[in-house]
């Protein structure tokens, strides 16, 4: 067993993670312990592009941003860091530009900017071109010019270490933050990183669905490690399904494709998003374009000779636009259906996408341990958290902001803290719950595999808590959780090896899902109302009386050793809007 | 009710079991745990013709022999993590569907060439991340003055380098170079093409400078124009022509 002493360390190297550790790096010793080399974190497969009221092509501010997230969150945002994500918005792009991103120009040289679905002219009067895009790669450009930039400050990078514990101690009855423990992928070894302070920077979650956007390694590590020590996860029922990924594979076809001029149609033809959304159309907000797909192949009009998908349509486009805007996604229609996108339309069903909930933090990233007390030395940016800038539906194009906006403010919060910060002490045996935890799976003789239980689980979350939802299926949902639960307790792995074993990993990962699935399934069965990407159908409505707050989920062990989760509610944060009727 | 999933899945297990083929996968194994020799090792697998390599190496690795190594994680051709040689050339598993691949005979897969083998097909990065950071890559400028806005570029300007934006860093290029399998010194078309990608940058103020780095004797001057980096390049990027780029850049010294 290794022990290290950093200043700060930050556990992922996808945009959140960089960006704190390129701020990070400049004030304070700073380590960034990610599982996958940083330039294979998901944050390369964004397409779309970043918002930010720049108003290079057409009048545009800060304050409709602000209003249009909130908006597009279901008025569950926090609106004081809503206002701040959309003002810092414009500096994070101009330092993008200047760390390289080679964004697309417009004729005089400038940022070029494209429509975003829910991104609105004037409080919703019309779209408005607010997205600034490289092509349709501009998640790719950001990771790399990130990467570049880590690369220039010198960050010091520990490739393949997986987080697996956060290491809290109690110091006059306040948790504070001590460090990590990871495991070394290609050795087998154990790490024990000492840290003023640790700033989580993981991801997200949504391998615990089937159809999803995500990498096969969005397992909700970071949200797992810090839930387990007893810190509360917030507004986990709130997932974001994207409307358009790839027939029953998932992968993700940009909003930009509709903010090109893309239309969604039904089996007959029609472009059905007119109906249900008349002034955005086919640009209303993810939640809202989901839903209509699905109640279009509810009521028979999908396509297909099973009707389970609805088309997204750009013959219509010139080719020469969608080779210059659209490139990577028409080669994917190629690639993986077969399909050219400049004659056929392309197959399309939503996918599971966003974790809006996560980690709750303030606006300076710092990580609360109830409503409203930070504990010190522990921070969180990126999907892994909530600020909530997201509320209950993220707007497309504000995730790669976010990652930005609070990715800094983390970076420099917790260097400048562990500039004045001392180390806290480890708790007595440090690693002991990883040892254990690893040396268990390694020694199991069960009979449940890794690969089976992972299926399960897929399969129940993508037919039970996915776009639609009821009491009945939340509940069938929280049941079967609880089954792969207990059988997850006798999984065996064949890789007894210490080299690279992945299949130890993928149980451990498995085990986080797991964890996580259930937090979600019981926080949507307590939220009672309808609101952005939770829809209840036996509650249609959104009840701001009831459930206008945020919802945080505890997780208890109680004196026989038996968990379970206690949920408990948070104010949000209302300033400039007062909640109305959502309409695109 | 839920949302139509489940409704369908028994016609879609059926449609699908209609749809499956049996292919042999013929997978290189090596594991110093267990033995100082590689050798191969077939599975055979029902497969929808239409799935990717990878969902074929997931069915081993989840269905029959958990040891099975690889690296993977986005599964479509944008986080460079799965690149591997697939009958003798070097792809990304994501990016390769069963059927175009003649799933008649066995698929053979072996990690990726002049990288020190790991495990299985895993490889060691480092000396080719190491190579990527001796080119410098990232933007230099020398004003002291940075303007206020975004720096200006002409959409002409920035069509110029667009091509070498593109790469992924998997490796695929550089490891299907026979100049680099016999001389690990060489920078590798990976590294070129990073360098490319800001010499021509118009805002960059170092293009000398990365110049006189691939000017090396390990630099441009090795490649000899093979274009094995470009028929492997799952991006589409033109490899060769980007290090011929940069090789006339050296002789007339313009940009």
């Amino acid at each position: 067993m290794k022990i290290h002493k950093y200043d700060t360390v930050i556990v992922g190297a996808g945009g959140a993670g960089m960006r704190a550790a390129i701020e990070a790096t400049k004030r304070s010793r700073t380590a960034v312990l990610t599982k996958l080399y940083p330039t294979r974190s998901h944050t390369g497969a964004a397409q779309g592009g970043m918002a930010a009221a720049l108003a290079n092509v057409e009048e545009d501010n800060w304050e409709w941003h602000t209003f249009d997230t909130v908006k597009g969150g279901d008025y569950l945002v926090d609106q004081d860091a809503a206002e701040i994500l959309a003002k810092e918005a414009i500096d994070s792009v101009l330092d993008l530009e200047k760390m390289g991103l080679p964004f697309n120009r417009t004729p005089n040289g400038t940022i070029d900017q494209r429509r975003f679905g829910g991104h609105s002219r004037n409080h919703g009067e019309a779209p408005v071109r607010r997205s600034c895009y490289a092509a349709d790669r501009t998640g790719h450009m950001i990771l790399q010019t990130l990467y570049q930039n880590c690369v220039k400050e010198g960050v010091e990078f520990f490739n393949e270490f997986y987080v697996l514990d956060q290491l809290i101690t109690e110091v006059d009855g306040v948790k504070r933050s001590a460090g990590v423990v990871a495991y070394e992928l290609a050795t087998g070894e154990i790490h024990i990183f000492q840290a003023k302070a640790v700033i989580y920077a993981s991801g997200g979650c949504g391998k615990f669905f089937k159809v999803t956007s995500n990498a096969h390694t969005l397992t909700g590590d970071g949200q797992a490690a810090v839930y387990r020590r007893g810190l509360p996860l917030e507004d986990m029922e709130f997932f974001q399904f994207h409307p358009t990924g790839i027939w029953r594979m998932g992968i993700l076809l940009t909003e930009g494709a509709r903010g090109e001029g893309g239309i969604l149609r039904n089996k007959d033809g029609e472009r059905f998003m007119e109906k249900y959304a008349p002034v955005m159309k086919d640009l209303a907000s993810r939640d809202v374009v989901s839903r209509s797909i699905y109640t279009e192949i509810r009521e028979g009009r999908g396509c297909g000779p099973e009707g389970d998908h609805v088309y997204l349509d750009l013959t219509h486009l010139p080719p020469e636009q969608l080779d210059a805007k659209l490139p990577d996604i028409t080669e994917f229609a190629r690639t993986y259906l077969g399909i050219e996108p400049y004659t056929d339309p392309i197959p399309i069903q939503p996918t599971a996408h966003y974790a809006m909930g996560g980690i709750p933090t303030n606006v300076e990233g710092e990580v609360l341990s109830d409503n409203t007390t930070v504990v010190p030395g522990l921070y969180a940016a990126g999907e892994v958290a909530c600020v909530s800038v997201h509320g209950a539906n993220r707007l497309g194009t504000n995730s790669l902001l976010d990652i930005n906006v609070f990715g800094r403010r983390a970076g420099i919060a917790a260097a400048e803290y562990a500039q004045k910060a001392h180390y806290v002490e480890l708790p007595e045996n440090p690693a002991q719950f990883v040892v254990d935890q690893i040396e268990q799976l390694r020694a199991s003789t069960g009979t449940e595999r890794v690969a089976e239980l992972r299926r399960e689980l897929q399969e129940t979350m993508d037919a039970n808590v996915m776009v639609f939802r009821t009491e009945q299926t939340i509940k069938t949902a929280v049941e079967k959780i609880a089954e792969l639960r207990e059988r997850y307790k006798n999984v065996a792995i064949q890789d007894k090896g210490k080299r690279f074993n992945t299949d130890l990993l993928e149980a451990v990962e498995l085990g986080n899902l797991l964890d996580l699935a259930e937090v979600m399934a019981v926080s949507a069965l307590a939220r009672k109302e309808s609101r952005g990407g939770h829809y209840r159908e036996d509650y249609p409505n959104r009840d701001d009386v009831n459930f206008m707050r945020h919802t945080m989920a505890y997780r208890e062990v109680g004196d026989d050793g038996t968990e379970s989760i206690r949920l408990d509610y948070k104010p949000v944060v209302q300033t400039r809007y007062q909640p109305m009727e959502r309409k695109y | 009710m839920a949302t139509p999933v489940l409704d369908k899945a028994e016609a879609e297990a059926q449609a699908k079991a209609a749809a499956l083929i049996t292919v042999t996968f013929r997978v290189r194994r090596f594991n110093p745990e267990v033995s100082a020799e590689s050798v191969w090792q077939d599975f055979q697998l029902q497969i929808d013709p239409k799935e990717r390599v990878l969902d074929g190496l997931h069915k081993i690795k989840w269905d029959l022999d958990g040891t099975l190594t690889f690296r993977r994680s986005c599964a479509h051709g944008i986080c460079g993590s799965d690149a591997m040689r697939i009958n003798g050339k070097n792809r990304l598993a994501c990016k390769t569907l069963i059927k175009d691949i003649n799933p008649a005979k066995p698929i053979t897969i072996e990690p990726i060439k002049g990288m020190t083998v790991l495990k299985d097909l895993v490889v060691d990065m480092e000396p080719f991340f190491q190579a990527y950071r001796d080119v410098m890559p990232f933007l230099i400028t020398k004003d002291t003055n940075e303007p206020t806005r975004e720096r200006l570029q002409s959409a002409e300007d920035r069509e110029r380098f667009d091509d070498t934006t593109k790469c992924i860093l998997c490796a695929a290029c550089t490891s299907s170079c026979p100049v680099f399998w016999n001389d690990g010194q060489y920078f590798g078309p990976a590294a070129i093409v990073n360098a490319h990608r800001f010499i021509f940058d118009s805002r960059d103020e170092a293009g000398e400078q990365r110049l006189e780095v691939l000017n090396d004797k390990d630099g441009v001057w090795r490649c000899r124009t093979t274009f094995n980096c470009t028929d492997a390049c799952p991006r589409g990027i033109e490899v060769t022509k980007a290090i011929q780029e940069v090789k006339r850049a050296l002789i007339t010294r313009r940009l």
